[in-house]
């Protein structure tokens, strides 16, 4: 048996709206509000950034885990904006909550799925018996070029699992990956902003790759979607996931809770992980849960979690997911907002 | 000159076609003419086609697909008037059989829009208006259109309601082509309340980014009795041209090249306007369809809209205007949509066209009207059963 031991989740309290980025743009905030289900979107300050975000949502994970840190034996950051290009993230994290240094660390990145990359491989090693605990986190402080699509929904937020084999919160009956070769959205070496293929990242890439996925590990657990309680789905912006959602035959009810796109945005490496948290925070005993990730280039991870009794004194030992999302925010301009987020240059 | 027939016809499914490529789409379509036309050998290929050198990187397109058919050596060609240029390959075809030139001449379209983005696909596009006058001030053909709907709807008091009959026509009509990008039906409010591309066009008035291919087979009358296959008379066709840009017409939203290439098919064919059964025009925005057929004399000017919004242009209605379900729920593939005007117009005359879009009452003549750019060029053919 192999599972989460503990989980966690970061979010930025700032946040800007759609109407306030498209009033700068010149652009129909009603449209972008109704076709892709957005209304908000966090923003980091200037002084959080991916290891920040990991290292909160991993002390939450810590809080609910109730174990030694100095127990977790890899620790795994996946990131499409971690803020160093050589050196990882990991090991400041991993110094921040106190296991090192008998520990293996690296950063993971696949687009939007780096998280659950992480999640993958902790089970696997925990599963085998190399780690007793495994930390993986799944966190960004996501890019979008101004004026772009991407930047009504890019936004920061991480979200973290310890995997253990003992006194599971939720336990991952079956996993599923599903991968092509698919260049739907990329960011090159040296460029600021990440570019994208337009419609081309919606049916043969997003849709194709999730449903791919939901088959995958429908068939391999023997499952049906009414057998789930809740599902979480990759959400690079609110309308993706409902509309995979209804194509695979899942109720609103069965999203709603890990469906946070329309007031945190896209967390990309975050996006499923946070939605998962957030759903943990509301599940109930025997509960099962599918989570499905996304991640340009273009793959999906699947995980089947079934929870466990321990979620009901797990669940209150830190902060709830909906609470970092919906309470004391704060809301900026965009000129706050562009200085946040190093779009003014100014010279050296 | 030799009169001529099309005794074949070829499209494909028309969309989004991520997994096919240029040459693969143009092939499916060309094919399946051959087998129509049930000839596996061509004289001649002329292929229409906006820009594939934007869109793909590709030129030397007749030479490619000739290749690519299994027909190399045949004398191929690219011809080229922005959205009309299937219409002009269908013209030339036509000629090239008429002159006695070539017996057998394949007239073809093909585009494939989605292999760049949505910028790159707006500025191939905008390659159809005036570079120096329109482009470098930033208008697009949304923006162009949008300026002509403005000033009709202001000078005819249009409404939003009337104009939005238009693209609920169309994909009515598209919603029974099996070929159509979009084949499913929308609401009045669906048009009304999608996202404004350039007011007061909103998304649903205005035709898709399309791939998509089509082709007939062209022979002379005399060749295509002996063939035992159905066949279609040419018995008009007609190409003009008009300001490239906009800002030099004398009204915004008369389209003069139309008028003219109509006037000339119809008096090639010894036809009257009312002569016409069903017709096939140019819908690339709504507000185009009503414009066409008032510059065409199906209406009146100041009448097209609401002639639509009346019913008049329905699959029953006094002149069915676009049963294909036009650009705007067809697609619009630029250099093959007047290829695939001619494909419909010869299934309705044939009493081919499928799931309940055949217009009652056996259509005896036909006409296309394929527009380039806000309609700089125009080329109009009239088609009749043999």
């Amino acid at each position: 048996m192999v599972g989460i031991v503990g989980y966690g989740a970061h979010i930025p309290r700032h946040r800007i709206t759609v109407e306030e980025i498209a009033k700068v743009w010149g652009a129909d905030a009603p449209s972008y509000k109704k076709g892709l289900m957005l209304r908000e979107k966090s923003v980091p300050t200037p002084d959080v950034d991916t290891i920040t975000l990991s290292v909160s949502a991993a002390r939450n994970a810590l809080k609910r885990a109730l174990i030694n840190p100095r127990d977790i034996g890899a620790v795994y950051v996946g990131s499409e904006s971690h803020p160093y290009a050589v050196k990882p993230s990991g090991t400041t994290v991993a110094e921040a909550i106190g296991c090192v240094p008998d520990c293996h660390c690296a950063d993971f990145e696949f687009a939007c799925k780096a998280g659950s990359e992480a999640m993958f491989v902790t089970l696997g090693l925990v599963k085998s018996g190399y780690c007793k605990y495994a930390l993986a986190i799944g966190g960004d402080t996501s890019q979008g070029a101004p004026g772009d699509a991407l930047e009504y929904s890019a936004a920061a937020g991480a979200a973290a699992f310890i995997m253990g084999k003992k006194d599971l919160i939720a336990e991952c009956t079956a996993t599923f990956s599903f991968m092509t070769d698919t260049p739907d959205f990329w960011r090159r070496e040296h460029e600021f902003y990440p570019q994208h293929g337009g419609r081309f990242t919606g049916e043969p890439a997003y849709f194709r790759t999730v449903k791919g996925a939901a088959a995958g590990i429908l068939k391999k657990s023997g499952m049906k979607p009414e057998d789930f309680k809740y599902v979480i789905f990759h959400q690079p912006n609110g309308k993706f996931p409902q509309r995979v959602g209804k194509m695979l035959g899942f109720t609103p009810e069965q999203i709603e809770p890990g469906w946070l796109a329309p007031r945190l945005g896209n967390t990309y490496s975050g996006a499923s992980p946070i939605g998962l948290t957030s759903t943990l925070d509301i599940s109930k005993p025997g509960d099962m849960i599918l989570m499905i990730s996304y991640g340009s280039g273009a793959g999906s991870d699947a995980f089947v979690w079934k929870v466990t009794d321990r979620i009901n004194e797990a669940r209150d030992l830190a902060v709830h997911t909906t609470t970092l999302l919906d309470k004391n925010k704060t809301y900026v301009d965009y000129g706050t907002y562009a200085k946040y987020r190093h779009k003014i240059l100014k010279n050296k | 000159m030799r009169d001529v027939a099309v005794v074949g016809i070829g499209i494909m499914k028309w969309g989004e076609l991520w997994e096919k490529s240029f040459r693969d789409i143009f092939v499916e379509a060309a094919l399946n003419a051959l087998d129509d036309a049930g000839v596996d050998k061509i004289d001649s290929l002329i292929v229409g086609c906006m820009t594939g050198g934007l869109f793909v990187g590709q030129e030397h397109i007749g030479a490619l697909m000739a290749d690519y058919l299994g027909q190399k050596n045949i004398p191929a060609a690219h011809v080229e008037s922005a959205c009309a240029s299937g219409g002009l390959a269908f013209r030339q075809a036509m000629i090239e059989v008429a002159s006695g030139v070539s017996d057998i001449v394949m007239a073809s379209g093909v585009e494939k829009m989605t292999d760049t983005s949505g910028d790159g696909a707006t500025y191939a596009l905008a390659g159809a208006a005036d570079q120096e006058y329109e482009v470098f001030h930033g208008a697009t053909f949304p923006g162009l259109y949008a300026m002509m709907a403005r000033a009709y709807m202001d000078k005819y008091k249009i409404t939003r309601k009337q104009l939005s009959a238009i693209p609920v026509k169309a994909h009515k009509n598209g919603s029974m082509n099996p070929y159509a990008q979009y084949p499913f039906p929308i609401t009045l409010d669906a048009v009304a309340g999608g996202v404004k591309v350039a007011d007061p066009l909103h998304i649903l008035d205005c035709s898709p980014i399309t791939d998509g291919a089509a082709a007939c087979i062209l022979t002379t009358v005399e060749n295509a009795k002996k063939m035992k296959k159905p066949y279609v008379k040419i018995t008009g066709s007609a190409l003009a041209t008009d300001t490239i840009a906009l800002s030099q017409r004398e009204s915004l939203y008369w389209l003069k090249s139309s008028e003219v290439a109509g006037k000339k098919a119809l008096a090639m064919a010894g036809r009257k306007i009312s002569d016409i059964d069903v017709v096939e025009v140019h819908d690339c925005f709504s507000i185009a369809e009503a414009l066409v057929t008032e510059a065409l004399g199906f209406h009146k000017p100041g009448t097209g809209v609401k002639a639509a919004a009346a019913g008049e242009t329905a699959l029953d209605g006094k002149i069915p205007v676009n049963p294909s379900g036009g650009l705007k729920s067809k697609g619009h593939p630029v250099g093959a949509t007047g290829i695939g005007q001619v494909v419909e117009i010869v299934k309705q005359l044939r009493g081919d066209a499928e799931n309940g879009r055949q217009i009652k009452g056996s259509p005896k003549i036909g006409m296309t009207q394929n527009m380039g750019g806000s309609g700089a060029s125009a080329v109009v053919h009239i088609l009749e059963v043999a």
